[in-house]
């Protein structure tokens, strides 16, 4: 077991990803940051200074303190407090971990879905194939966010108010994930042509392997690589589509604040000189969607045998 | 006086651990009027070589000394004098016409092109020029074919477009960078004459690159082999042919299969770390030992195959007929060869035969029994059994992302079930000794060994389910010859010790010749002629066949 684990480091030290990793700063600061985020965001309870959704320790007192190097600003308090006195950087950490739980769901849950379609597509062929990419084209005339609304409309009809808050972050996930899967269909499909003619499928065949098994042991490994490069580009996406809908109000609700609630609620006060509320959380929501943005780049370079 | 002189030329190549050298200290003399082979495997520099002389490597690789002197000037030794060579001294023919030309433009404007960077001429006189150019080269009504685009050319005539454009600045150099390697034997010899013959004419001096003995012997002045970087061997094409004193020339040499007879196994020329010795086959006795019928194993009849070309096709009448009514048997044991050049439809049979293709009509029997019919399951995985394929490409015919354990452990578990661990250990263990592969193999990934390596990995796992009929796919065309002198030597093996029965199809004549017990010679389509091997070679009925063999680089040919 510890001569495996070490081959797999020493093997992993050895790699051309590994050794482009290195040479890369954008890659490594970013990776950085987004290990800052992540770590941060998941271990909340731990790493923020208050728990702003604990009403005993909320005091009204502290309402609209600006952050802490200001003239005003009290040091407990390091980026200021919002309008019900909640300190700004615990509330941006929590409403990060809501922003990242969604994106990422979302942005597996419509590569699920797109590599699914995209690979039996491309596998099989055929009118199934016309069907699954028609389907695609007319998705992608329709921008994903007004996609996501429409879906977010219907489940607010479906759905009754009671249950509607607890339920939010799901539609949210589905409504993003639904408006992001064509992506993924394309690239599998178009990966998996070139697959499918290379004589390694031709031989499975004749050894008389079966389809799914030849789709989802053979094709699929091989065209996992443009499909990370893209989930990781959407992954920065779902995360601002999800902002983008909480900010027009129909994400998360306010009681668990995202980044885009945040932002949208910061926004009231922005014209009464009170900018830290709103400040804070959209240069948080830049920072995380750069870095994730700076980070697919740099896969997209590496991994890209046409480049090399 | 030699024309061109490279003196102690050397190639490295940065890479992240080592320097790797391609080429090392390599001295060469070419005279005017003459041509030089340069021969080697895949690796061995030789492209390199032709690159370092017009200066044309690619990062990370560089020049780390020598000179190359054309006519008494060191032409490397001002960068920007280069320029003033390429194209016009010195002039280059690439391996695939396909790419070597611009799709976008006619090849009258790509020849005006070349010509007005290098001379001082007008528009009319480039033309001019460009049109007796492209009758030198032979392109019939060039007049009138001088606004045609690449693509309305065949294969062979934009490879004589290219050699026009080489030629169009006057050169005194040709360097030819495996000039007919991407195309038929017909084409290849038209192409290998037409150089000659401007050889002789314009007096040039030419570097013909090339992996071909065949070519080499009927073509070339002098010879040089290179490996790994290094020349090994430089004279006369004659007396390297006959009489080579290296022992890698030696080798090279009994490796490349005779036309003029056939011969039981290639002579391995014993080197210190391969020792000639016939496959071990550790899985004989696993073999299902079954009463062999000395019948027909595969009955073909009438087979047809068309494509449809263009889209919403089901009604288009651009129907293409890839193989024409084509019906031959194959008696079980025996190895069949079917021969023909790109596009006679060779590998498309091959396909319908392994039920890859369903046949447009016509029949297929495997063991008497229709392969076209077969419905249940049960049956069609009865018969992927019994009939097996190893492809052309070696690099594409094994899945990258799976150990070899489990690549060869697929189709024995699929068809196996019940199979224990251990078992399946040791019987992967025998296969990959069978094919002279080490043990230790089994738990490497594809990308650690070469093509040949590769190619034996191939044969492994199509043993592993203990077919009684094998599938080649030109097996060795990807090959070097010495690695291609090993697997077909394997292949004999397996088959005298196995008594399987083998489809072999190949462009490669002699290759064949050694391989199989009877021949079919395909073109588009149809099937001209089928007959037993030395009767094919020694007397051939069809036209075409005559054809083909005459035409078919001998390397004899020298002897004479």
């Amino acid at each position: 077991m510890d001569n495996q684990n070490l081959s797999l480091i020493e093997r992993i030290r050895d790699s051309d990803v590994y050794f482009s990793f290195i040479k890369s700063p954008t890659a490594i600061i970013s990776t950085i940051i987004l290990t800052i985020i992540f770590f941060c965001s998941f271990f909340v309870e731990f790493v923020a200074p208050f728990n702003p959704f604990n009403p005993s320790s909320l005091s009204l007192m502290d309402a609209f303190t600006p952050p802490s190097w200001s003239e005003d600003g009290i040091s407990k308090f390091l980026l200021g407090t919002d309008g019900q006195g909640r300190d700004m950087l615990s509330t941006i950490l929590y409403g990060s971990r809501i922003s990242l739980i969604v994106g990422f769901s979302a942005i597996l849950f419509s590569l699920i879905l797109g590599v699914a379609l995209g690979l039996t597509a491309g596998y099989f062929g055929g009118k199934y194939e016309m069907f699954v990419m028609r389907i695609t084209d007319v998705q992608l005339t329709v921008p994903s966010i007004l996609m996501a609304l429409l879906v977010d409309g219907i489940a607010r009809g479906l759905i009754s108010k009671e249950s509607h808050d607890e339920m939010a972050i799901y539609v949210l996930i589905f409504a993003i994930g639904i408006s992001e899967w064509p992506q993924f269909a394309r690239v599998s499909r178009a990966a998996t042509l070139v697959e499918k003619n290379k004589d390694y499928i031709s031989a499975s065949t004749i050894i008389g392997v079966s389809n799914i098994k030849i789709m989802f042991k053979h094709i699929l490994p091989n065209i996992l690589r443009p499909i990370l490069v893209i989930g990781t580009i959407g992954l920065a996406l779902a995360i601002i589509a999800e902002s983008t809908l909480s900010f027009l109000g129909v994400g998360v609700p306010p009681t668990t604040p995202s980044l885009g609630t945040l932002i949208r609620i910061g926004n009231d006060f922005l014209f009464s000189g009170e900018w830290w509320i709103t400040f804070f959380p959209a240069i948080f929501l830049v920072i995380l969607a750069f870095s994730i943005n700076l980070l697919g780049d740099w896969m997209r370079d590496t991994l890209n045998p046409k480049l090399n | 006086m030699s024309f061109l002189k490279i003196d102690n030329l050397s190639v490295n190549y940065g890479m992240r651990k080592e320097t790797v050298y391609a080429v090392k200290n390599i001295n060469i003399d070419v005279k005017k009027g003459e041509i030089l082979g340069l021969v080697g495997e895949s690796g061995s520099g030789k492209s390199t070589l032709g690159n370092a002389i017009i200066n044309l490597i690619d990062e990370p690789g560089r020049i780390s000394n020598g000179m190359v002197i054309l006519d008494g000037i060191n032409i490397h030794e001002k960068p920007g004098d280069i320029f003033k060579y390429r194209g016009k001294k010195i002039g280059l023919i690439f391996q695939d016409p396909q790419t070597s030309l611009n799709p976008l433009l006619t090849i009258g404007e790509q020849l005006i092109e070349t010509i007005q960077t290098h001379l001082k001429l007008n528009i009319d006189e480039c033309k001019n020029r460009a049109i007796s150019l492209l009758k030198e080269v032979g392109i019939k009504d060039a007049d009138n074919r001088f606004d045609d685009y690449p693509h309305q050319f065949s294969g062979g005539m934009r490879q004589r477009v290219v050699i026009s454009l080489a030629l169009c600045c006057e050169p005194e150099l040709l360097i030819a960078d495996e000039p007919t390697t991407a195309l038929d034997v017909s084409i290849q010899s038209q192409i290998l004459e037409l150089i000659k013959t401007l050889t002789k004419e314009r007096n040039l001096a030419v570097i013909l690159i090339t992996h071909d003995m065949g070519v080499i012997s009927e073509t070339a002045d002098r010879v040089a082999v290179m490996k790994n970087g290094d020349l090994v061997e430089i004279g006369l094409t004659k007396e390297i042919l006959t009489n080579p004193k290296e022992l890698y020339t030696k080798s090279l040499i009994s490796s490349v299969p005779p036309t003029n007879k056939k011969i039981s196994r290639f002579k391995i020329v014993k080197t210190k770390k391969n020792e000639e010795k016939g496959a071990n086959i550790k899985i004989l006795n696993r073999w299902n030992k079954k009463k062999i019928i000395y019948g027909d194993l595969i009955k073909i009849k009438n087979l047809k195959k068309t494509f449809q070309d263009g889209i919403f096709t089901e009604t288009s009448k651009n129907t293409i007929m890839a193989v024409d009514d084509v019906s031959f048997n194959i008696r079980e044991g025996e190895s069949f060869g079917l021969v023909g050049e790109s596009g006679s439809g060779k590998s498309t049979i091959a396909k319908m035969v392994v039920n890859l293709f369903k046949p447009s009509s016509g029949e297929i029997f495997f063991d008497n029994v229709c392969v076209t019919k077969i419905k249940k399951n049960k049956e069609m995985m009865n018969f992927r059994k019994q009939i097996q394929m190893i492809f052309q490409d070696p690099y594409s015919s094994l899945n990258g992302r799976l150990k070899v354990r489990d690549i060869i452990a697929e189709p024995i578990k699929l068809h196996n079930s019940l199979i224990t661990d251990n078992d399946l250990d040791n019987y992967i263990n025998d296969l990959l000794e069978s094919v002279e592969l080490s043990k230790k193999s089994a738990i490497r990934y594809p990308h650690e060994f070469s093509g040949g390596q590769r190619q034996r990995i191939s044969i492994a796992r199509a043993l592993a389910t203990q077919p009684r009929l094998l599938v080649c796919d030109e097996p060795t065309s990807a090959l070097d010859v010495s690695i291609q002198a090993q697997i077909l030597n394997l292949l004999k093996d397996l088959q005298e010790q196995l008594n399987l029965t083998i489809l072999f199809i190949s462009h490669d004549l002699p290759v064949v010749r050694q391989m199989c017990d009877k021949i079919g010679v395909l073109r588009n389509g149809k099937l001209c002629e089928v007959s037993d091997t030395e009767k094919l070679f020694l007397e051939p009925k069809h036209e075409y066949s005559k054809e083909l063999l005459y035409l078919m680089p001998k390397i004899e040919s020298i002897y004479d």
